[in-house]
Parts: structure tokens; C-alpha cells; sequence
């Protein structure tokens, strides 16, 4: 028997506009509205027409025609929010998928943030909120948690346990699993009731990344050759976990390559051998067991050779921008004041510190391609200024909440 | 393969970072196997000691030199040509040349002459020495290349370093502009030294583009590696003890490189920096209407004009800076920010500058949009953890920015020249 649960992450984050030091003082850090990839209204549409719309017709076409066909979803809350502000069709033609019934929506950070590497509260809010975001667009209550970039640790996963998750998704990285399989489900030491799905990364990355290359020697990749391969794990797996970000699908492969094609016909490619089957991941859960242990002493995440944190926390300037919008956490919970704690968790957005990242800057690769800005300086110049401004903006507050208070204590007295 | 070489200065006999690339250049061909006869249009100074000076350096042991006696000084405008002429002959240089009884003690008289004549000169030294190819260097050496080729029928390489429209904008002295143009079109192949300049020699000079080729600049980290062990010990590393921060520029004093801008930023930043002082190291025609420029924006005391500074004393300028600017508003090349990484400081370029599509490493803007720079500049100021990034990655990004990519292009040139 062999099981496919495929993952789709949806996310956009809210880009901090091109914003200098003589922009100080002015409260708009993310409304650009020029003709650059900084414009998240001009963003948003354009991949909603490139993938979004596209692909979920594709689905909702496979849906119909293949009822064992199953897939899940994972949508951050600032992608809900800016989909709900600039292009609401999207959002109504994802709840048609989810309609059916065979399409489950999972569990993350609202603001798709790095906040399990810093606060504990800080990330226990976020992830209810962002079930509140999903059980009001969606009307679900996600039990399976996926954590930003399915960054994973021993730590993590006995917080995410705490807020009484199921499952949670992960990386399955060599250093994690040595010479096992991903294609079983595991638990993870030392934490009860919880089961941990690894991602198949060859597979995965198959689709994701080498899909439409060229050079690639296995191009073009053909439903029926993928589905070969998938079936191959017959025997020796029980289910191989496909996670990819959603924007495969017409945005980071272009309509050009086939990929549309390459969706709308795979599952009932793969459905033809009658041992294989799709399930979501609670299906996944409820029919297979946990073979052995995970241990993650370190962190885990899907991205880059390394599947590390070092895309999003490796040099000088991550390291400060993600200090100076931590340091912030307790004037913003004690201020209590709704657009600045929103401000404030807009910038914890984990895609801000990945355009910062300088690894491979020099080699004009992934990270140069997904970012916005002309250089990981720029991304940084624009997000610590806005950070500044938001410290001015606390302060002020701290300071007329004080006077209010004092006031009130005086007429207490009278 | 035998190179028959044109170029008007070799350091340490340079003014500018022009002489530095023809010995990047002659460098990298000759460890590759090449044999070089590099034809200086004047006999330096101090004569056979300049020699020694040049030819110790073991990777320089195949290149010849041959010195033309001409008097050249590759910044010189047409019409400062003449001061310089004045101050030869007050050195008695003129008087003893003079006794000399071949052409070459004849002085033309004007700088566009004198590029004749040591095109009249060429010819002769293309005779006496065997060649496969010939390469010149920016318009000063485009008529002895020419020449050269007339004489001996070999290919000839135009290699462009600046362009007229570099040094003066839109008031372009004619007379150059021809010598540059005819050189272009003359020879069998251009060399331009970015992408940038490369579009203004299809643009400007009507050059057909495949006819082009661009060959990046490098730097040789090891030129400077000595600089490194010593501690800073001028005025402005002094600044630098006592809390101050420093914002540089370094280069000649000229509508290229923008100083006005500098002084304009200069002017917003210590708005937001008031504890930042603006060092200048360089000369040139616009020195005088920067300082007047400073002086009416009350800034006098927080401006150091350093002077023309070289070797040692520029790098512990760099060293001691928390930032370098170039704020060129045509600058075909540009090898100060290439040597500023090299002293770990982070640099500003602008976008009219062909250094930057080999530097990524680096903050960038357009030389006219002053408070972007300004952004910037008080960025690094402010953020010790952007100073920090820039340094050492910009450490690493230089050291990989040598000679040997341009010397393997430039030898590909000659190879399907010489076919």
C-alpha cells in the first residue's frame, strides 16, 4: 500500500515598502504601490492569475473526477487577509475545494512568523489567532500543525503538543533521519501522542524545483513516469508526504513547463495501481502507526541545501533585525494597542529576514530570484527603519498612556 | 603570443587607477604565457630607477618597456596641457630633450599634437619589434595603435577605459572624441571595461555591438596585503579614536566623480550624524568650487580635503573610514570601492558606475538621488550590524574579483585575432 499526502503552503507575506530614513514619521510601512515586487496588492493579483485561480480550478476538476483524491492546505493569516483586501474570488474558490470535504486545512503562525524560535507566548498567540482567521474564512478547526518554513525542534514540538496537536509536519532531512525512510510516519522522542510526517524531499523537490529544468536529465517528468516512481515505494513505505509551496504551480513553474497538465493528470495516473491511494493528513493518521523516534536537537526547516534556519538567521543584519522586533514584545503586549500589535506582528514575518540572507547572494540564486528588493542591504535599510519608526510610535504611546494613568490616579484621590 | 602593447602610464609612475589596470592587465597576460612589449609614450622621471622599480616584480619578467619621449599625462585636459608644458620647462626638462637630435625632441606643442606624434613614433617601434597582435589603451595611445598596425598589418585592440563623455559630460572636446571614435572604428576589436561604457561606445561612437567585447576589471588583493599589519596613525584614524565617524571619497576632483553630490549628501547626513566628519583624498578642477560649496553650507569644519594620497597613507584613509562613497556620475570602471573592500570598509557606488555589476556586496544609488544615498549612508552609520555584514562579506566578494577572468577574455581576443 502506498499513500500520497500532498501539502500545499499559501502564503504572501506583507512586504515592508521602500522605506528611508526621511519616511519616518509616516505610518504606511506597507502600501507601495509603484510597479516593483514590493506592491503586495499588485503581487497578489498577479499570482492569483497566474496560480492560485488556475490551480485550484485544476484541483477542483480533480476532485470531481477522482473521488479517493485527496490534498491539504496550510494558509498563513497574512495571506488570508491581503487575499480578503485585493482579490476575494480566491479566497471563495479555495472554500469550494474545501467544500468537498477531501481537502483539510491545517494549522500555523498567523503571520507565517519565527516566533516558536523566540517567545513561547508570542507563538501560542499567533497560532490562535490564526485558527480563529481559518474557523472564520473556512469555518474548520485544524488539529495537524505546520510550523513556518516546517521548522521543527525537540523544543518545538513539545510546545506545539502543549496547545494539543495531533500531528505535525516536518522536514524529513537526512541529519534528522539517517539511514530511515521518510515515507513512514514517526513520533518524536520523548513527546507522547503526537505523530510527525516527513516530508519526501527527493520527491517533493521533483516537482517543486526541478520540474521545468531543462538540464535536468529526467525533463520532461511526465505523470506517468512520477507516478512510477511514487509507486515504486510500494512495499518498502507506507506514505510519502509531497510538501511544496502552492506557488509551484504557475508562479515558480510556469504554466509553460506543463505543470497544470502535470496536476490534472497525476492523481488518476497514480490511482491506477490499486494499491495506491491520497489521503489528508488525519487519514494519514488514523491508518498508519509510528515506526520509530525523531530526535531534533537542533533546527530543522525545508529550506536551502542545508534545511536550516541559516536562510532566515545566519548574518550580522538577521540576527539584529530579528533582536530589535523581539526586543519590542513586552512594551507591544503591555501598550495593548491594536494597529501597533498588528504593525509589530506584520514585521515577524519570517520572509523579511530571508531577503536579508547573504549566503549565496554573490551566485545569483533562489534567494535572488524570491527577493523583492536589489539587495539583502536594502531589505534590511527599509525594515529597521520601519522598526524605528514603530519604537518612536511606542514610546509616544507609553508616554500618553502614563499621563492618563496619573491623571486618573489623581482623581481617584479627590 | 607577442603582444605589442600602447599605454601612457605604469605604475608606480601613475596618476590614476588606469595605470594600475594596464599592470592587472599585462600581469595576468604574461602568467599566462604571453609576451609583452608595453610602450610607455614618456620616459618617467626618474629613468632606469622606475624600471627597477617595475621589473623586480617577478611576475613581470617577460614584459618589456619601450619609452617614447613624449609628454603625456593621461588626466590632462587640452587646455591645462599647457601648464604642464610651462612647469616641464621650468624643470629644465624641455632644454635637455631638445639637444637631442631625433623627432622626438620636437614638442607639438598641444596635448592632441603630441598624441600625433607618438603615433609618428609608433610606427618605428612597430618595426623594431615582433608582434602577433597590437593593443591600445584609451584614446592618448589610439594613434600610435593605429600606426602600429599601419606599420606592421597586425589586428589591433582598442581597449576602452573612460570615454570623453566620462570626463566632461556633454561638453566634449571634438578633437578627442575623433581620436576616440576613429580608434574604435580602426580597430579589429574593442575592449570595454563595463557594460555601461559599452553603451555609450554603441550609442555615442556608433561602434556595432558585436565588435565589442567586456572585459571586467579585477584587483590583486596581494598589492595591498602589506597595508594590512600596519596600525592607522594619520589625522583622520585619529578622528576615528575619539568617537567620531568618518564618510570618504576618494578620487580626482571632476564632474565624473560626482563631489558635488557628495558634498550634498554630506550637507543631509550630518542632519541625522551630527558626530560624522567627510574626509576628501584627491585633487583636480573642481577642488576649488568643492570647497567653496562646503564653506557656503557651513560645513568647513567638518570637511578634511586630504590631498592626493597613495600607498600607505590612502589605505590607513580607508581603513579609518566607516564608509566609502563614489558618487560618479559616469565612471566606466572604478577601482577605489574594489580597494576600500579590500581595507574592510563597506561601500556606497553609484549606479553609473561599471564597478557595480561586479560588486554585489555593496549599497548602490543613482549618483543624483541624494537622499537615497543619504538613506543609506546614515544606515551603516546608525546599524554597527550592517557595517559589520557589508565588511566581511564585501572581504570575501573582492578577493574573488581578479585579473583572471579578464586576462583569460583578453587572450581569447587575441587568439581568434591572430587566426
Amino acid at each position: 500500500m502506498a499513500s500520497i499526502c500532498f501539502y500545499f503552503q499559501v502564503h504572501q507575506p506583507f512586504r515592508v515598502r521602500k522605506y528611508g530614513i526621511f519616511d519616518v514619521g509616516d505610518r504606511d510601512y506597507f502600501n507601495d504601490d509603484s510597479e516593483t515586487d514590493l506592491n503586495n496588492c499588485r503581487i497578489l493579483k498577479k499570482v492569483a492569475n497566474k496560480c492560485y485561480i488556475p490551480a485550484n480550478r485544476v484541483l477542483k476538476n480533480v476532485l470531481d473526477e477522482n473521488p479517493h483524491f485527496r490534498a491539504s492546505f496550510s494558509f498563513s493569516g497574512v495571506f488570508l487577509e491581503q487575499c480578503a483586501m485585493y482579490a476575494p474570488e480566491v479566497l471563495e474558490s479555495f472554500r469550494e475545494l474545501i467544500k468537498t470535504g477531501r481537502v483539510e486545512v491545517m494549522s500555523e503562525t498567523y503571520y507565517h512568523s519565527l516566533a516558536s524560535l523566540y517567545s513561547q507566548k508570542e507563538f501560542e498567540k499567533q497560532v490562535k489567532l490564526h485558527s480563529e482567521a481559518v474557523k472564520e474564512v473556512f469555518d474548520v478547526a485544524p488539529d495537524i500543525f505546520r510550523n513556518t518554513e516546517l521548522i521543527y525542534s525537540d523544543d518545538i514540538v513539545r510546545e506545539v503538543r502543549k496547545m494539543g496537536f495531533k500531528a505535525m509536519l516536518a522536514e524529513g532531512a537526512d541529519h534528522v533521519l539517517g539511514w530511515r525512510s521518510p515515507n513512514f510516519l514517526y513520533k518524536p522522542a520523548g513527546v507522547d501522542d503526537l505523530v510527525l510526517m516527513l516530508k519526501n524531499y527527493r520527491l517533493s523537490d521533483d516537482i517543486a524545483f526541478r520540474f521545468g529544468e531543462r538540464s535536468w536529465k529526467e525533463y520532461p517528468l511526465t505523470a506517468e513516469k512520477f507516478s512510477q516512481w511514487a509507486s515504486a515505494y510500494n512495499g518498502d513505505g507506507e506514505i510519502i508526504n509531497l510538501f511544496m509551496d502552492y506557488e509551484t504551480f504557475g508562479e515558480h513553474q510556469w504554466e509553460d513547463t506543463g505543470i497544470f497538465e502535470f496536476l490534472r493528470h497525476f492523481p488518476s495516473e497514480f490511482l491506477k495501481h490499486p494499491d495506491n491511494n491520497f489521503v489528508t493528513p488525519s487519514e494519514a493518521i488514523e491508518r498508519y502507526e509510528p515506526v520509530g523516534e525523531i530526535e531534533a536537537p537542533h533546527y530543522v526547516s525545508w529550506a536551502d541545501a542545508e534545511r536550516d534556519i541559516s536562510a532566515w538567521r545566519s548574518n550580522e543584519i538577521q540576527h539584529d533585525a530579528l533582536r530589535c522586533i523581539y526586543e519590542l514584545e513586552r512594551d507591544v503586549i503591555e501598550l495593548d494597542d491594536p494597529e501597533i500589535t498588528h504593525n509589530w506582528r506584520k514585521l515577524q514575518t519570517s520572509d523579511h529576514f530571508y531577503y536579508m540572507c547573504t549566503k549565496w547572494f554573490q551566485d545569483g540564486d533562489v534567494h535572488k530570484y524570491f527577493n523583492p528588493y536589489e539587495s539583502p542591504y536594502e531589505a534590511f535599510i527599509a525594515f529597521i527603519n520601519v522598526v524605528n519608526d514603530l519604537k518612536i510610535r511606542i514610546d509616544k504611546k507609553k508616554k500618553e498612556k502614563k499621563k492618563i494613568d496619573t491623571i486618573k490616579k489623581e482623581l481617584m484621590f479627590e | 603570443m607577442k603582444v605589442l602593447m600602447f599605454g601612457w602610464e605604469f605604475p608606480p609612475h601613475n596618476s590614476g587607477g588606469l595605470g594600475v589596470a594596464c599592470k592587472g592587465i599585462v600581469d595576468t597576460l604574461c602568467s599566462r604565457g604571453a609576451d609583452v612589449t608595453f610602450v610607455l609614450p614618456k620616459k618617467v622621471p626618474i629613468g632606469s630607477a622606475s624600471k627597477n622599480v617595475v621589473f623586480a616584480d617577478k611576475t613581470m619578467n617577460s614584459v618589456n618597456t619601450k619609452e617614447v619621449d613624449v609628454l603625456l599625462m593621461p588626466y590632462v585636459t587640452s587646455e591645462s596641457y599647457k601648464e604642464h608644458l610651462y612647469e616641464d620647462i621650468i624643470e629644465g626638462n624641455v632644454k635637455k630633450r631638445k639637444r637631442k637630435e631625433n623627432r622626438s625632441a620636437q614638442y607639438a606643442g598641444t596635448l592632441i599634437g603630441e598624441v600625433y606624434r607618438y603615433g609618428e613614433l609608433a610606427g618605428d617601434v612597430a618595426d623594431e619589434t615582433e608582434h602577433d597582435v597590437i593593443h591600445a589603451h584609451d584614446w592618448l595611445s589610439f594613434e600610435a595603435g593605429i600606426a602600429a598596425k599601419e606599420a606592421s598589418g597586425k589586428p589591433l585592440v582598442a581597449h576602452i577605459h573612460a570615454t570623453e563623455f566620462d570626463r566632461s559630460g556633454e561638453k566634449v572636446n571634438q578633437d578627442i572624441y575623433d581620436i576616440e571614435r576613429r580608434g574604435m572604428h580602426l580597430a579589429d576589436k574593442v575592449v570595454s571595461v563595463s557594460n555601461f561604457t559599452k553603451n555609450i561606445l554603441i550609442e555615442r561612437y556608433g561602434v556595432p555591438e558585436s565588435k565589442i567585447t567586456v572585459v571586467h576589471n579585477g584587483i590583486n588583493d596581494q598589492d595591498y596585503a602589506d597595508a594590512l599589519e600596519e596600525s592607522p596613525a594619520s589625522v583622520v584614524s585619529g578622528l576615528k579614536e575619539h568617537g567620531y565617524k568618518i564618510v570618504l571619497f576618494v578620487g580626482r576632483i571632476t564632474f565624473q566623480k560626482g563631489p558635488d553630490y557628495f558634498v550634498k549628501m554630506a550637507a543631509k547626513v550630518r542632519k541625522y550624524e551630527p558626530n560624522t566628519f567627510f574626509v576628501v583624498c584627491g585633487s583636480g578642477d573642481m577642488e576649488k568650487q568643492m570647497i567653496r560649496e562646503v564653506a557656503s553650507a557651513r560645513m568647513s569644519d567638518r570637511f578634511i580635503f586630504a590631498g592626493f594620497l597613495r600607498g600607505e597613507a590612502l589605505n590607513t584613509v580607508y581603513r579609518a573610514a566607516d564608509m566609502y562613497i563614489m558618487p560618479s556620475v559616469s565612471e566606466p570602471f572604478g577601482l577605489t570601492p574594489l580597494e576600500a573592500m579590500i581595507q574592510d570598509t563597506p561601500v556606497l557606488i553609484s549606479h553609473q558606475a561599471g564597478v557595480s555589476e561586479v560588486v554585489n556586496h555593496a549599497l548602490k544609488a543613482n549618483f543624483w538621488d541624494v537622499d537615497e544615498m543619504t538613506n543609506k549612508v546614515v544606515s551603516v552609520l546608525r546599524n554597527p550590524s550592517l557595517q559589520q555584514c557589508l565588511r566581511a562579506s564585501g572581504r570575501i566578494e573582492v578577493t574573488g574579483i581578479d585579473w583572471n577572468s579578464a586576462g583569460e577574455k583578453i587572450l581569447g581576443i587575441y587568439r581568434s585575432l591572430a587566426r
